[in-house]
């Protein structure tokens, strides 16, 4: 396999950890080897992220931060396999995402990935209920209704589950989206700015709730922010700069 | 935000025309860029362009019509008298470089040996006939030609019944009046040949030369004198125009629209289907420009909300994007102008040659009116309303994007492009009657759709707890668009709609128009047939495979009273009934109504009715004569009075080249009055020596030969066939792009849909099956909507316009839906290819 090789050429990773499978560190829930992104812009090609490389340990919860344009959002969306990488490689789950294609990667996320978004992004034709519902079928429970309707009652919208976005408020919609996020139990939950669009006290609910729910499911979260209170909750931060990962910083875990 | 609460917002207000313009024009240029408008100014040039293209190309399809109906009159203009013309007629229409051609004609008796015909004698000059022409053969039922020649001086032609008749061959010799001629050909053709068929005597042609030396014509003869004139439209107008103020009495200018009724009805129709093919492209136009339009503003609501948080006053929005639209319209519009000149052009070069055997007249510049109107109308009309409820975006929409505008009034809102459209519509078809049917086929359309749409929406939402992922996505999108998707299956209907209309129901209805003059209508007539050779001549005629034949009664009558009060000439306005009541017309009996007559009023024979004084009056003379169901009507027929009370109206297809009667009485009425027979049949070309024969056995029976015009009449009808089947081709490509701006329109929200259910794991497939869920579901109820609509349409345009018997098609359905699901399942997934092969991140955070 070309595991070792990537071995030589990866960063901050213990050969330890090496085994036989395609993961290259068995614990690590995601592994980041030389990941980089480069897009064409009118000004010429653009290095948005490069040479990244790290790895996220199963339930540990990590905060992305940086500021404005340094790449968060894009690693996040090269972490869960929504776009491509220029070069470098993911391991999610496991499984390296540059030998899925694009169904095998939706696959992938249907049974091991959640998703919490800044702007929500509810499809506002299906009521709570059904959004909720939605990756529970994609993934083919059979049970859908009944689990999504129990997860609307753990984020507390159980009296809202026949409601559609547009009759909901900015938090209400959130926790339908955590609720989503959380359908399926996902080992890896991605979080890109879940406050950015609430007001401080709703967003602090927010981060409660997703924070709790992550305790009791055992999840992995990704966390891309900018707000470093925000960041402080997470058992580690990574920091970009630019397109390149300033530093990794082990944390104390923190509660609450 | 008020005017006065900051300096900024107060300049903002009252910004000038020209900065409000400036910044139009940048808005213009950045949307261009941006691709939004790009489907907007593609719906506009297209409506445009095929209303410019349509309009170019009939308009020279038009003229040359005109021209081919100019054969049956000899001309384009006529000037006619009963008196010889003045000379300064066709002195004045030379100078104007017109051609000219003069005839008389005048009944004589024409001798040979000792046999004597009544016959009709026209004399010609040189130059005619200024349009068609002559055709001749060498002898009687033999194969024609055409000649360009007149008859040589000193000689004759004569037509075939005349000869038969006389019992002469080409070579022998006639007297007409005071001088013998040698017959030179056999007269097969004559393209202006007047009259009603069943009247007219036998023909004889010679050259206007001759006519001195006969002394036939003096003065106080009766002859028919006339000036035929063709040339360039300007040059008749302008003849036309100076011609009516010196024509004196017993002159009059007789048109193309004067020549044979059968004619007339032919280029009636032509018209008509021609004009629906306008408005049907009108009406597309419209509907792609109000898609476009809808999803245009709707991509603008958030910079709008920024312009309006930035101080932007309602006004202000207003004016930015009507001027937007104006510059737009401009340019679309002289684009859409040179595009339908360009493609009008091209057309004819491949089907020109269908239409005119010469290349069509250029085209006039009066089609660039109604082209750059309805370009104006539809873009201000659907395309305005959706850009004014801009000004209605909340500049909280800045910090709310669920914020759009309010209260979506749609009928306030597109009322005036309605009532805009629908006097569009009556200018181009140039009658109320079409235009309201086009458009009540319309309205009714957008209503049944709507109300469909609704239904659906309820039903849908029954439906969606029972159905899969995919399936429920998809259903779920159509049920929560509401309003956006009736809209939608709208647009999907009428452009649905339009194609069926142009495939099945053009078809239809073309047939039936060709049905109408079937292949084996009667093309000859058998007049003066004696009641006592009634029953050798049906044996003569089933002996020679003529079976079926039925001879009818005729009996000549003048009408003198109404309800006891005399009728004359001086009762009437109209010239038409004038003529009527001063001459005899032809009464008949049956006691069997004709295939073709239609009761519209009262009752055919009732039990009892034989022998009584009753008749059934055709609808047309009545309304002509002021007689209504139950007048009593008194005719004098060979001097004797005969009382009869009107107790049915009929109508009769005058055009079916079979034989009808004003009047018809019950048997027993008119038998003891002197009758003579007649009757008509198909009789195939290669069995034409059966007439020649049937004339060797009853002399006096008199064969009427209406094959040749008949020919022309078809020709006609194919001409006009194929020239409205190109226009509808036309149309058509416009059809395909009210569908494709249809399924286009919720590209953007399909787009994100995919790229959401994506990121949660759905696999492509899934995605792809939601979208077919969707736009099959859309085209199957569009697809069956619209075969409704077009079939109440086609019955509406079948029976009320063109006077067609309406014929059921149980294929529109299966078309309709079947178009309808493959066509909009197949258009949206390919429309969402790209968004498929994106990777969901990138389309989630473009959108």
């Amino acid at each position: 396999m070309r595991v070792d090789h990537n071995l030589e050429a990866g960063s901050g990773i213990s050969v330890a950890s090496v085994f036989a499978s395609d993961n290259p560190v068995a614990s690590a829930i995601i592994q980041v080897e030389d990941l980089g992104k480069q897009v064409i812009s009118p000004e010429g090609p653009l290095i948005i992220l490069d040479a990244i490389g790290f790895s996220i340990a199963r339930g540990e919860s990590v905060a992305v931060v940086g500021a404005s344009g340094s790449g968060k959002s894009t690693l996040l969306g090269l972490l869960a396999g929504l776009d491509t990488p220029t070069h470098g490689r993911v391991w999610l789950a496991g499984v390296d995402l540059n030998r899925l294609d694009e169904d095998g990667r939706a696959l992938l996320r249907a049974q091991r990935v959640g998703f919490v978004f800044q702007s929500f992004q509810l499809l506002t034709g299906l009521t709570a209920l059904e959004n909720v519902m939605l990756p529970l079928e994609l993934a083919g429970h059979a049970d859908a209704r009944q689990q999504a309707l129990e997860l609307l009652e753990r984020v507390g919208l159980q009296a809202r589950a026949r409601h559609y976005p547009s009759q909901l408020s900015g938090g209400e919609q959130q926790r339908v989206a955590i609720a989503r996020a959380f359908a399926g139990n996902p080992d890896v939950l991605f979080a890109d700015e879940p406050t950015g669009n609430l007001d401080q006290k709703t967003g602090h609910r927010i981060i409660d709730l997703l924070f709790a729910l992550n305790r009791e499911q055992g999840a992995t979260l990704v966390l891309v922010t900018h707000d470093q209170e925000l960041a402080a909750y997470c058992d580690r931060v990574l920091e970009l700069d630019d397109g390149r990962l300033r530093e990794s910083l082990a944390q104390p875990s923190s509660g609450a | 935000m008020t005017r006065t609460a900051t300096g900024v917002s107060a300049e903002m207000g009252s910004i000038s025309w020209r900065a409000v313009g400036c910044m139009a024009l940048r808005a213009l240029g950045r949307d261009w860029q941006s691709g939004e408008l790009r489907v907007l100014a593609a719906a506009l040039l297209i409506a445009v362009a095929s209303v410019a293209a349509v309009s170019f190309f009939t308009d020279r399809i038009q003229q040359a019509m005109e021209r081919k109906a100019s054969e049956l009159l000899g001309a384009d203009l006529v000037v006619a008298a009963s008196n010889p013309i003045q000379p300064a007629l066709a002195d004045t229409a030379l100078q104007q470089g017109l051609q000219t051609a003069e005839t008389l004609s005048f009944r004589s008796v024409v001798l040979a040996g000792d046999v004597t015909q009544l016959t009709e004698v026209k004399a010609v000059g040189p130059g005619y006939p200024l349009r068609g022409a002559l055709q001749v053969s060498d002898r009687p039922f033999g194969p024609p030609r055409t000649v360009d020649t007149i008859p040589s001086p000193g000689q004759v032609w004569l037509d075939e019944r005349l000869l038969q008749i006389l019992g002469l061959q080409a070579g022998g010799t006639v007297n007409l009046g005071a001088r013998a001629f040698r017959v030179e050909h056999v007269l097969a053709y004559e393209p202006d040949r007047a009259g009603d068929l069943f009247s007219i005597a036998p023909r004889l042609l010679l050259n206007l030369a001759d006519i001195p030396s006969t002394g036939l014509v003096q003065a106080g003869s009766r002859v028919a004198y006339r000036l035929l004139l063709a040339g360039e439209p300007a040059a008749l107008e302008g003849f036309k125009t100076w011609a009516r103020t010196r024509l004196v009495a017993g002159e009059k200018l007789e048109g193309v629209r004067d020549a044979r009724v059968e004619l007339r009805s032919a280029l009636d129709r032509a018209q008509r289907f021609l004009n629906l093919a306008a408005l049907v492209s009108v009406i597309l136009a419209g509907v792609g420009v109000a898609i476009a339009a809808r999803r245009f503003a709707a991509r603008h609501w958030d910079s709008v909300a920024i312009l309006r948080c930035v101080g932007a006053t309602e006004a202000l929005i207003v004016r930015l994007f009507v001027l937007e639209l104006l510059m737009l319209a401009m340019l679309a519009g002289a684009a859409g102008l040179l595009t339908g000149y360009l493609a009008q052009y091209g057309l004819s070069g491949v089907l020109g040659s269908l239409v005119s055997r010469t290349e069509l007249p250029a085209p006039s510049l009066w089609p660039v009116l109604p082209a750059l109107a309805t370009g104006f109308v539809t873009l201000l009309g659907f395309g305005l309303p959706p850009l004014l409820r801009l000004r209605e975006v909340p500049p909280l929409r800045v910090l709310r994007r669920d914020l759009g505008p309010v209260n979506p009034r749609l009928l306030a809102l597109y009322g005036p492009a309605v009532a805009a459209t629908l006097a569009l519509l009556i200018w181009q078809a140039g009658e109320w009657r079409l235009a309201l049917y086009v458009c009540a086929g319309v309205a009714g359309t957008v209503t049944v759709l709507s109300l469909a749409a609704w239904g659906l929406v309820k039903a849908l939402n029954l439906l969606r707890g029972q159905v899969g992922v995919a399936w429920r996505f998809g259903m779920a999108n159509i049920a929560r668009r509401g309003s956006g998707s009736a809209v939608q299956v709208v647009a999907l209907g009428l452009g649905l709609m339009a194609l069926l209309m142009l495939t099945l129901v053009r078809t239809d209805l073309l047939t039936s128009w060709r049905a109408s003059l079937p292949a084996d209508a009667p093309n000859h007539f058998l007049i003066n047939v004696q009641t006592s050779e009634v029953t050798q001549v049906q044996t003569f005629l089933r002996e020679h495979g003529l079976h079926d034949v039925e001879l009818f009664p005729m009996v000549r009558g003048r009408l003198t009273a109404i309800n006891g009060r005399n009728v004359g000439p001086e009762d009437y306005q109209n010239p038409r009934a004038q003529r009527l009541v001063a001459r005899e017309f032809n009464l008949s009996w049956t006691d069997t109504l004709q295939e073709d007559n239609r009761i519209l009023a009262g009752h055919w024979w009732r039990t009892g009715d034989q022998g009584q004084g009753v008749a059934s009056v055709e609808t047309g003379l009545a309304e002509e004569l002021g007689i209504v169901l139950g007048d009593t009507l008194r005719f004098q027929i060979a001097g004797q009075d005969l009382a009869a009370k009107v107790t049915s109206l009929r109508s009769v297809e005058w055009d079916s080249f079979r034989a009808n009667f004003f009047v018809v009485f019950p048997s027993g009425v008119l038998d003891a009055y002197p009758a003579t027979w007649i009757t008509s049949f198909h009789l195939p070309i290669d069995r034409k020596p059966v007439m020649a024969e049937l004339v060797r056995h009853f002399p006096s029976i008199t064969v009427l030969d209406v094959e040749a015009l008949m020919t022309k009449v078809r020709e006609i009808m194919d001409r006009v066939i194929s020239a409205v089947e190109y226009v509808f081709l036309f149309t058509l490509a416009a059809g395909l792009v009210v569908l494709y701006a249809a399924i286009q329109a919720t590209q953007d929200e399909r787009r994100f849909e995919s790229a959401v259910l994506r990121t949660l794991g759905a696999q492509r497939a899934v995605v792809r099956q939601s979208l077919l869920a969707e736009f099959a579901t859309l085209g199957l109820l569009a697809g069956v909507l619209a075969a409704a609509a077009a079939t109440v349409l086609s019955y509406g345009l079948a029976t009320q316009v063109f006077d067609f018997p309406y014929r059921w098609n149980s294929w529109i359905w299966l078309l309709g839906g079947g178009a309808g699901v493959l066509g909009v399942g197949l258009a949206g997934l390919l429309g969402a290819r790209s968004a498929l092969a994106q990777p969901p991140w990138r389309a989630l955070r473009e959108l």
